[in-house]
């Protein structure tokens, strides 16, 4: 007994690091929802009476909302459907039907949708629906033979709304809009988008019908509520099966927060954004340099997790070009230096590196110029360097004008880190004119 | 069907037969007693004589008129011949959404007495085809196959169905001379009359008056003898089939009337008699059952959704409680009637008496002793009941018609029972058909007669039974599936704000549309001077949305329809179409013909059909008024689908009345090419947004007098929107939403439980603000850095647009300025995707990468201010 109580209370750290992995995991991963949202009350309470006064009195709605991408839109809208379903009436009465507007993409599909999760194709038979416009007239009807008291309401999820509007006529936006305005079978329908101009997009007869209620999500997060957030998220909860080890992790964490260095990195992210999934991905990251040998988060672990966050894609890429290719790419900066931009061809930056040749050639020679044309064809797969117009196969290759597609900040960054570059090109780089 | 059709190539010719009876020498016209028809080259001669059942040419070859012929009269040159006539309604001629009332699948031969006054009652007498058998309303409905045989058992007035009346028939059919007309029969029972007129009897049994002196004969004979039992009125009776004329065998002899010999009739007769045992009980069971019994058995089950009720067959068992009550004369007279009329298919009675006993069985209950008389017919009728069992479970009609047929040839092996080969062929047409999603209107008919067999089977057992309710008829192809209904009912609003915004719910039908008395009146008496008139019109309205127009045009429709109802004006369809609720423009013709007449076919096939209906004369049609809701999607390059929808109403013969209806008011202009605008015409309404007055208006009408809203509330919502766009629907909406945040902030301090001013404020600035300034306000530090680089850069270069490169020089400099951590190039670029996925800025295409123009979604003021309230 007494035995087995302190197997309970001390597990191996091994297994609780298992144990802690599986929870952060489910937490930044699985987008677990929070037990209560939070900085979205006000919103959360407003959407929640909305959706329940469509389940419970039969009246239909229309409501979107917009916020931009990571401020938590779908896990309000998740957190309101938890807690709607919690109550018995609406659980046995409400029918969801979600929709994507990237899954979804025309009308077509999106009726077929409807009428899978609905569970209406049963109804006759295992008839395969023929065409659309017999799809539609189905469900139409469908629709039209509730009414507010008898039928049981339905609830429209459009994730990415703004895309729905992009379908032909806004059919189905339409004929869901102007059901939800009509004496019909009662439904509420719930987009979520992060453009703040949906409403723009809508035609004047969908706009009419749609009942202009908007729920916008602009976190105010101010940094020490994002850092207390790091905190929380970072935190064990109560019920882990370590005690001890749960404590030891939180004051561990908490003396992370506390760290001026991990303070800054957090600052920083915080500046370039409030999305939260930014935050779970650093955090993630963190969590993975977690080890039974090291049991706790270091800053410094947070110091590498913020650079692997913010490195550049493109200064990355060049790391792993040839010096040929380096060099050609020097010889566009300068020819962009001269040119003030304008769009150059293989021709020019030949000519380029072959004056570099020629003024200090210690540690370069010249390549014959088909080897020069792989090289550069190369480089455009690799997207460094684009056609200016798609139009290749008029002229030819030598002669097609390309731009770069780099900042001279990436082109210095990486030649800083490249290995073994020659100083002769590192030099060619940094001069002022080629 | 093809008789009709090769008949009407033929020439036929026409005179009259006799001398005239009378002359009318104001009008000049004799009058004759019957006409003789003949066809060139043939020797034979139709005759057709007053008071006779007549078909007359119709549009419809398959579907002649049916008319009974009550004067025949003409013109001194004898050149004009005309004929006065007594209309009859085919069932294919009643709308379907009428068909309903009759509460059953209707015959196909069945055709109703017409009663309606919109009818020209004179036709040229050159448009009979032939005569035509029918049969009045006691005879039951024949299994199948005899085509030549109308029946009539109700009478039609454009509304409604009621029994015939027979001294209406009497005086409309009058003939001159007497006709044979002795009716004998009892007086209808006026319970059940009452009962049938309120459309709750199914089917209708032969209490009306019936029209066969044959039939009255033995109707009386059998009234006399009900103190006779059973057994002897069905011997007497079977005597009589036995004996009588082969127009009623023909019935049961499906193929071969004319072949028919005396060795089948003894075939008949030795089945009857084996089976005679099992009839007697059953005709004692019936006969000893009271009257009443029936009304209690009908229990209506509506089989809407076939899934949640699979047996179509419901017994009621208070039969067996009553079977030892008092016989009634009626009762007897009745269902021995029936049972003689029916006697000639007594096989199919069998069949129904297996089909019985299966549902018995199922049932688990000890309901009749019912002794099946052949062991050999036994092993059949279990068989195919075990198969009806599982039939009637089916989804699929067709397939219950077809194995009813197969019952039949079960269950009785005598050959002239099978099916003719024409039923075959029509069944597998049927299969055929099923896999294609359009329907020829050929096929519509060949599955009605079909379907209908198995309808009839039904109604036998109800002959038989009086138990057995055939319901409404399970129509898979129309099969609309609903939204399920829900466990718990819904609850209804609790206090005077709830109240209000359900009231304020736009979907809340209004008692009566306010400010818009003006276009109803005028839609009103365009709609009804062209009903009246018999004529045809386009009229084009036109209006922002959220101003009434196809509310309006729907109240102008209910109030017509009411008219109608009234008979005030001539009975009239409604039929309305949505161009936003159909995927094509030429799906408007398939949904046309299918509202109009139930039919479904292809676009084109639709519109062939329609160019057909509405150009060809008709004598009866009734006025159509069509609503074509948002025109502008009904635009196809060639304008084909306008063109038609505004041409039909020229057409001489159509009586079609298009509504049509489009937010611009220049649409005819704008899009229409001359033709089509022509066509449309010059009769045009426009509804003009709301003002405040009005809005304030339909809010006060519509919340009547539930006390919801302050004075000053009601008018600042309607004056901002009157303001905005006048859309009546945003106005209830603001409403609405002022009333949820009004019960919000009751919660929290005891206000006056009023909405006010503050809520309404609210409540707009929710819907109408911007966004975008609070989102740049809630941007993160470099997202609003990049928006300060963009506008510096912008001032620098003096254009609204940059590339994303120029900007990103820019935002460095501000990042050493305001002493942050200068970000890399993908971070940039990162910042400026989120920031052109909540569209603060347009951005090109993300693949361009730092070539990528970069542009402001808000003017770069707003942007300003936005960052200094920071």
């Amino acid at each position: 007994m007494s035995k087995r109580k302190v197997k309970d209370d001390h597990m191996p750290v091994g297994e609780c690091i298992t144990q802690v992995q599986e929870v952060f995991r489910e937490r930044f991963c699985c987008q677990k929802l929070p037990e209560q949202p939070e900085g979205v009350e006000s919103q959360h309470k407003h959407l929640l009476e909305l959706l329940k006064r469509t389940a419970v009195h039969g009246e239909s709605n229309s409501v979107l909302i917009v916020g931009p991408r990571g401020a938590g839109k779908t896990m309000l809208l998740k957190c309101v459907l938890r807690d709607l379903l919690e109550e018995k009436e609406v659980e046995k009465n409400l029918l969801q039907v979600h929709l994507n507007g990237l899954l979804q993409t025309d009308d077509r599909i999106a009726l077929k949708e409807i009428t899978r999760q609905l569970n209406l194709e049963n109804v006759v038979g295992d008839k395969v629906f023929g065409s659309f416009a017999e799809t539609l007239g189905f469900l139409l009807e469908a629709l039209k033979k509730g009414d507010r008291s008898s039928s049981r309401p339905v609830l429209f999820v459009l994730d990415e709304f703004d895309l729905f509007a992009h379908h032909k006529n806004q059919t189905l936006l339409y004929n869901l809009f102007d059901v939800s305005q009509s004496a019909q079978a009662p439904i509420a329908v719930v987009g979520v988008t992060c453009r703040l101009d949906v409403l723009e997009l809508l035609e004047k007869r969908v706009k009419s019908r749609f009942s202009h209620r908007q729920i916008h999500l602009l976190s105010s997060l101010t940094f020490p509520q994002y850092a207390e957030r790091v905190r929380t998220q970072l935190s064990l909860p109560d019920d882990f099966p370590d005690d001890k080890f749960a404590q030891d992790w939180n004051a561990s964490v908490k003396n992370l927060c506390e760290d001026k260095s991990v303070e800054e990195v957090l600052q920083r992210h915080f500046n370039s954004s409030k999305d939260y999934r930014m935050m779970h991905m650093l955090l993630m990251l963190c969590l993975s340099r977690v080890s039974v040998a090291k049991p706790n988060i270091k800053p410094a672990d947070v110091l590498e997790a913020s650079k692997m966050c913010f490195t550049d894609a493109k200064a990355n890429m060049l790391h792993g070009l040839s010096i040929l290719e380096l060099c050609l790419v020097i010889a566009m900066k300068h020819l962009n230096d001269v040119y003030e931009g304008e769009p150059f061809n293989l021709q020019m930056v030949h000519n380029e590196f072959k004056k570099f040749l020629h003024r200090k050639s210690s540690s370069m020679y010249n390549f014959e110029q088909p080897v020069i044309m792989k090289a550069f064809e190369h480089l455009q797969q690799l997207e460094l360097i684009r056609p200016v117009d798609s139009s290749s196969a008029k002229t030819q290759r030598e002669y097609q004008l390309m731009r770069l597609m780099l900042d001279h900040s990436q082109i210095m960054e990486a030649l800083q880190k490249y290995p073994q570059c020659p100083t002769d090109v590192k030099q060619w780089a940094m001069s002022a004119f080629g | 069907r093809m008789k009709y059709s090769s008949r009407l190539r033929i020439r036929r010719v026409y005179a009259w037969r006799g001398r005239h009876s009378s002359f009318n020498r104001k009008l000049k016209i004799y009058d004759y007693h019957s006409l003789a028809i003949s066809v060139e080259g043939l020797p034979r001669i139709t005759i057709i004589n007053i008071g006779q059942h007549i078909l007359i040419e119709s549009e419809d070859e398959d579907n002649p008129y049916v008319a009974k012929v009550v004067r025949l009269f003409g013109d001194e040159s004898g050149k004009q011949k005309k004929a006065t006539v007594q209309w009859f309604v085919r069932v294919s001629e009643v709308p379907p959404n009428k068909l309903k009332q009759l509460g059953r699948e209707p015959h196909p031969q069945e055709i109703f007495f017409y009663q309606g006054r919109s009818c020209d009652d004179e036709v040229n007498a050159e448009s009979i085809l032939r005569p035509v058998q029918h049969v009045d309303g006691a005879a039951p409905f024949p299994d199948d196959g005899d085509r030549d045989a109308l029946y009539v058992k109700l009478s039609w007035d454009s509304k409604n169905f009621q029994m015939v009346d027979s001294d209406l028939m009497d005086s409309a059919a009058a003939p001159p001379s007497s006709g044979p007309a002795c009716r004998a029969l009892p007086t209808p029972d006026p319970a059940v009359m009452r009962r049938v007129a309120s459309g709750e009897v199914r089917y209708s049994r032969a209490t009306a008056s019936a029209g066969k002196p044959c039939h009255a004969a033995e109707a009386e004979s059998l009234h006399s003898a009900t103190k006779l039992s059973a057994s002897k009125c069905l011997s007497a009776r079977r005597r009589n089939t036995t004996a009588r004329t082969p127009g009623v065998r023909k019935k049961l002899a499906l193929c071969s009337p004319e072949k028919k010999s005396m060795s089948r009739d003894d075939v008949l007769d030795q089945l009857l008699d084996e089976d005679l045992e099992s009839e007697v009980m059953l005709a004692q069971r019936l006969s000893s059952s009271p009257p009443h019994t029936l009304t209690l058995t009908h229990r209506l089950t509506p089989l809407r959704k076939p899934r949640m009720k699979p047996s179509t067959v419901i017994i009621n068992r208070l039969q067996i409680s009553e079977m030892d009550s008092p016989p009634s004369s009626i009762r007897v007279d009745d269902s021995t009637r029936i049972l003689k009329d029916e006697s000639t298919s007594l096989r199919l009675g069998l069949v129904s008496v297996s089909l019985f006993r299966a549902e018995v069985d199922h049932e688990d209950s000890p309901m009749l002793p019912v002794t099946t008389p052949r062991s050999s017919k036994r092993k059949s009728a279990c068989l195919s009941s075990s198969r009806i069992r599982k039939q009637l479970n089916l989804e699929e009609q067709q397939d219950v018609d077809s194995d009813a047929d197969d019952v039949d040839s079960d269950a009785d092996d005598a050959d002239e029972f099978l099916p003719s080969k024409k039923e075959l062929q029509s069944s597998s047409e049927e299969e055929e058909e099923e896999e294609e999603s359009v329907l020829d209107s050929e096929e519509v008919v060949n599955q009605r007669e079909s379907f209908f067999l198995y309808h009839h089977l039904k109604s036998v057992f109800f002959f038989l039974f009086g138990q057995i309710t055939p319901g409404t008829p399970r129509t898979p192809r129309r099969a609309t599936p609903s939204i399920p209904s829900r466990s718990l009912p819904a609850r209804q609003p609790a206090n005077v704000l709830e109240e209000a915004r359900t009231r304020l719910h736009v979907s809340a039908v209004p008692e009566s549309l306010p400010c818009r008395e003006q276009e109803f009146q005028d839609i009103y008496s365009f709609v009804e001077s062209k009903v009246m008139d018999g004529t045809g019109g386009c009229m084009y309205i036109s209006g922002v949305p959220g101003t009434g127009k196809t509310a309006t045009v729907h109240e102008v429709m209910r109030c017509l329809q009411h008219a109608a109802d009234e008979d005030e004006i001539p009975p009239f369809q409604f039929i309305e179409i949505n161009g936003m609720k159909m995927t094509d423009p030429h799906q408007a013709y398939v949904q046309i013909l299918q509202k109009l007449t139930g039919q479904k076919a292809t676009a084109d096939h639709a519109a062939a059909l329609l160019e057909k209906r509405f150009s060809n004369p008709a004598p009866r049609k009734e006025s159509t008024v069509l609503l074509v809701d948002e025109l502008d999607l009904l635009w196809t390059r060639k304008q084909n689908v306008m063109y038609n929808l505004f041409d039909w109403p020229t057409r001489r013969h159509a009586r079609l009345v298009v509504l049509t209806i489009a937010n611009t008011m220049d649409l005819p202009e704008r899009i229409m090419i001359n033709r089509v605008a022509s066509r449309l015409g010059l009769t045009r309404m426009s509804f003009q947004p709301y003002s405040f007055k009005q809005l304030q208006q339909i809010i006060t009408s519509r919340l009547n007098k539930v006390k919801a809203f302050e004075e000053d509330a009601l008018q600042l919502v309607s004056r901002k929107v009157a303001a905005l766009s006048g859309d009546a629907r945003r106005c209830l909406d603001i409403c609405r939403r002022a009333t949820e945040i009004c019960e919000h902030s009751a919660a929290d301090r005891s206000a006056t439980g009023l909405v006010a001013m503050s809520h309404v404020m609210e409540a707009l600035n929710e819907m109408f603000s911007s966004a975008y300034i609070n989102a740049i306000k809630c941007a993160s530090v470099q997202e609003q850095l990049l928006l300060r680089a963009i506008i510096a850069e912008f001032r620098r270069l003096g254009l609204e647009e940059a590339t994303f490169q120029q900007v990103f020089v820019q935002h460095q400099a501000l990042c050493r300025v305001e002493g942050l951590q200068p970000i890399s190039v993908s971070e940039g670029l990162a910042v400026c995707q989120r920031l052109g996925a909540c569209r603060i800025l347009l951005l090109e295409p993300s693949r361009l990468g730092v070539l990528q123009r970069v542009r402001l979604n808000v003017s770069q003021d707003d942007v300003v201010f936005a960052l200094k309230a920071d």
